[in-house]
């Protein structure tokens, strides 16, 4: 591949029954792409529990995807609370959802660490009051 | 062994993708927690759960699993249902409850452990 393609979705934060449909897109795209079904667990993964953070902690952003001939890399972008404490956040366990969260399968604060799992490299930069952009790559060369 | 028989073990009602009761599984998991079997879960391709919301048929299909089993007689909405016919993923709805349903299908041999040796997570 030549050029790099390009992808954006913008995540709606007010309605959980759709968090998750750029993962889905992505993950569809891929496999057209003909991707091996490692990579596209791995992308998919991490990018939907990406999108379900915003949807759940930051009321929602945009998620942008570029595939190179390197590498497939994840942004994900949104004007939410921020995380006051990256490293705390990163911790397994850890989880500042509410009960209402939990009551529809989310919250046990494992987010944050699967997606540094699936990914080979990724960054948080996040301001308190202004919002938090992840970005997340996986090599496929 | 095959959906078809998971039906036949938990007497569950088949909702989506009947053409796919031949495919043949061989691990599952139970949890009402999707962000648990998005952390634990590794190869397992059937998910029983007593949790009803698109999410559930989402994180399936993040993790690539063929069939989703929802216990205590919940009945997913159309919406739901929809969803998973678009991912290809066969639904079914028994009454039994998630010790007795997994139960049932580890005693029947579906048991296999993942890649990494665990037994598939079982919340
Ligand atoms: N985009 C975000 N904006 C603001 N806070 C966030 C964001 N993403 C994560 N956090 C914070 O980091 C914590 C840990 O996130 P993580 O994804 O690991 O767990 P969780 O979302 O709480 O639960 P789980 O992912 O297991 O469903 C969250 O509880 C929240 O406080
Ligand atoms: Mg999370």
């Amino acid at each position: 591949m030549s050029e790099a393609v390009r992808f954006h979705f913008d995540v709606d934060g007010e309605n959980f029954t759709s968090a998750g449909e750029a993962s889905v897109a992505i993950k569809k795209t891929l496999r057209q792409m003909g991707f091996s079904p490692d990579i596209i667990r791995r992308v998919s993964i991490a990018m939907y529990e990406g999108e379900i953070n915003m949807v759940i902690h930051a009321g929602g952003g945009k998620a942008d995807v570029t595939v190179d001939s390197e590498k497939i890399e994840i942004v994900l972008a949104d004007n939410g609370p921020g995380i006051a404490d990256i490293g705390l956040a990163m911790q397994e366990g850890y989880s500042t959802a509410p009960d209402n969260i939990r009551s529809l399968g989310f919250g046990a604060g494992m987010g944050l660490p699967n997606m540094k799992r699936y990914t080979d490299s990724m960054d948080i930069q996040s301001t308190v009051g202004k919002g938090t952009t992840i970005t997340m790559q996986i090599r496929i060369a | 062994m095959t959906i078809r028989e998971i039906r036949d073990l938990l007497d569950a009602q088949v909702l989506t993708c009947e053409q796919s009761l031949d495919h043949q599984v061989f691990s599952a998991c139970g949890s009402d927690m999707m962000s648990d079997v998005l952390a634990y879960v590794k190869d397992q391709a059937v998910l029983l759960t007593g949790l009803v919301n698109s999410q559930v048929v989402r994180t399936a299909e993040m993790m690539d699993m063929v069939c989703i089993v929802f216990v205590r007689s919940k009945q997913p909405t159309p919406e739901i249902l929809e969803l998973a016919k678009e991912a290809g993923i066969v639904v079914m709805a028994t009454k039994k409850r998630m010790y007795e349903a997994c139960g049932k299908l580890y005693h029947s041999g579906l048991r296999k452990t993942d890649s990494k040796g665990d037994a598939g997570a079982a919340q």
